[in-house]
C-alpha cells in the first residue's frame, strides 16, 4: 500500500514537471496555453491528492478553465498577428 | 510526524520549488507577452504547490485549512492579475496598429 | 556564442534562489513545531456555524482576508473597463453549439446552487460557484451572445459591486452592534456566512464573465440577445 502510493506520488510529479517544461519551452502560442490548461488540470488532480478537494475544484474552475479561456482569445489574436512579418522579436528560444 | 508524511511533503515541496524556478527562468528569458503570463501563472502555481505540501498532514489526518484558504484567494486573486494582464496588452496592440 | 546574461547570471541566480528556498523550506518542515495554527483552527470549526474547514477559516477566521479578495477582484474589473469597450464578440453560433449552450448553461446554474450551499459541510463554497456562473457566461459569449448573458452596465455594475458592499455592510452593522467588524454571534453565523457567499458567488461569476469580455459592456444590446 505504502510502495504503491511512493510510486504514485513520484508519477505524479514527473509528469506535473514534465508537462511545465514543454509548456514554457513551447514557442506556439496557441500550443502553450493548451499545454498549460493540461498543466493546470494535473495540478487539481495532484491537489486532490494531497487532500486539498476545495483547492481542486477551483484550480480546475477557475486556474485551467477560466485563464485557459482568457488566453486562448489572447493566443488566437497573437497568432493572428503573426502573419504580418513585423513581429519576430522571439527567435532565443534555446535554453 | 512519520517518515511518509515528511517524504510526500518534501516530494511534493520540492517540485512546487522547481516549478518556481522554472516559471522564473521562463519569466526572465522569453519575449512576448503571453509566455511571460503564462511563466508567472505557472510561479504562481508553484508557490499554491508549496502551500498545499504544507498543510498535508498525512492520507488519513485532516490537512491544515489555513494554507487552503490562502491558496483559495490566491488562484482567484491570480486569474483577475491574468485577465487585466491580457487587457493591458489587448490594449498595447491597439495603439501599435 | 556565449551571452554572459542568459547563459551565466540567470542560471546562477536561479540556482541561489532555488537553493536558498529548498533549505528554508526543509527547514521548516523538518524543524521543531510549537502549537500550530492548524490545531488551533481545527478545534473551533464547530464554533464557525460550518463544519467545513476551508469555509470557516474563509468566512469567519479570515473574514478581513476574504472581504479584500472581492476587493482586488473589483479593482481589477474597474482596471478591464478603464481600458476601453468589448471587441465585438463571435459569430453567432451554428444550431450545434446553440443546442448544446442551451442545455449546460441552466446545469451549471443549477451546479452553481448546489456548490454554494453544499460549502458549509462539504468541499465547495462561494469561489467554486462563481467559477461556474462565469464560465457559463464565457459559454454563452463563446457562442455569440454579445454581453455573455450579462445584464445591462447600470445593473452589472451593481452587480459587481455586491460581494464588497454586503461584506462590508453586514461588518458594519455587527460593529454597530457592538461584536466588532465581522464577527458573527454565534446563533446567527451560519446564515450571515450564507447571505455573504450568495452575495458574493453572484459578484464573482459576474465579474470573471464581465473580465472574460475584456472591455466596457457596448451600450446597445444586439438582436438575438434573450437574457
Amino acid at each position: 500500500m505504502s510502495a504503491l502510493l511512493t510510486v504514485f506520488d513520484l508519477l505524479l510529479t514527473l509528469t506535473l514537471l514534465g508537462l511545465a517544461l514543454v509548456t514554457v519551452t513551447s514557442r506556439e502560442p496557441r500550443r502553450a496555453v493548451i499545454l498549460f490548461i493540461a498543466f493546470g488540470l494535473l495540478l487539481a488532480l495532484v491537489w486532490a491528492r494531497l487532500r486539498a478537494p476545495d483547492l481542486a475544484l477551483a484550480e480546475a474552475a477557475i486556474g485551467a478553465g477560466l485563464s485557459g479561456a482568457l488566453m486562448l482569445a489572447a493566443a488566437r489574436r497573437a497568432s493572428g498577428r503573426k502573419t504580418s512579418p513585423a513581429e519576430e522579436s522571439d527567435t532565443e528560444d534555446a535554453p | 510526524m512519520t517518515g511518509q508524511v515528511l517524504y510526500a511533503q518534501l516530494l511534493y515541496g520540492g517540485s512546487g520549488i522547481l516549478l518556481v524556478l522554472l516559471g522564473l527562468w521562463s519569466f526572465l528569458v522569453h519575449g512576448p507577452l503571453l509566455r511571460k503570463l503564462i511563466a508567472i501563472n505557472l510561479m504562481g502555481a508553484g508557490v499554491f504547490h508549496i502551500l498545499v505540501a504544507i498543510g498535508y498532514r498525512g492520507i488519513d489526518t485532516p490537512p491544515d485549512p489555513v494554507p487552503h484558504a490562502l491558496v483559495l484567494t490566491g488562484i482567484v486573486v491570480a486569474v483577475s492579475a491574468t485577465a487585466l494582464a491580457l487587457a493591458f496588452g489587448k490594449r498595447l496592440d491597439q495603439d501599435d496598429d | 556564442m556565449i551571452r554572459p546574461l542568459e547563459h551565466i547570471i540567470i542560471p546562477i541566480g536561479l540556482i541561489a534562489v532555488g537553493g536558498l528556498l529548498g533549505w528554508s523550506f526543509f527547514l521548516a518542515v523538518t524543524g521543531d513545531t510549537g502549537e500550530r495554527l492548524a490545531a488551533v483552527a481545527l478545534a473551533r470549526v464547530p464554533d464557525s456555524g460550518v463544519s467545513n474547514p476551508v469555509t470557516s477559516v474563509l468566512l469567519n477566521f479570515r473574514a478581513y482576508d476574504t472581504l479584500l479578495e472581492f476587493a482586488v477582484l473589483l479593482a481589477a474589473l474597474l482596471g478591464i473597463w478603464s481600458l476601453g469597450a468589448a471587441d465585438t464578440g463571435f459569430q453567432p453560433a451554428a444550431s450545434v453549439l446553440d443546442g448544446m449552450v442551451a442545455g449546460f448553461v441552466p446545469l451549471l446554474i443549477l451546479s452553481a446552487g448546489y456548490m454554494l450551499w453544499v460549502g458549509a459541510y462539504a468541499p465547495g463554497g462561494a469561489f467554486q460557484a462563481g467559477a461556474l456562473l462565469g464560465s457559463a457566461g464565457v459559454m454563452l459569449a463563446l457562442a455569440g451572445h454579445r454581453n455573455a448573458g450579462l445584464p445591462s452596465e447600470g445593473r452589472l455594475r451593481i452587480l459587481v459591486a455586491l460581494g464588497v458592499f454586503v461584506c462590508a455592510m453586514t461588518g458594519l452593522l455587527l460593529m454597530v452592534a457592538g461584536d466588532g467588524f465581522l464577527t458573527y454571534p454565534p446563533g446567527l453565523a451560519k446564515w450571515l456566512i450564507l447571505l455573504i457567499e450568495t452575495a458574493a458567488t453572484l459578484a464573482i461569476g459576474a465579474t470573471l464573465a464581465a473580465a472574460y469580455l475584456g472591455g466596457r459592456p457596448t451600450a446597445h444590446p444586439t438582436s438575438g440577445e434573450t437574457t
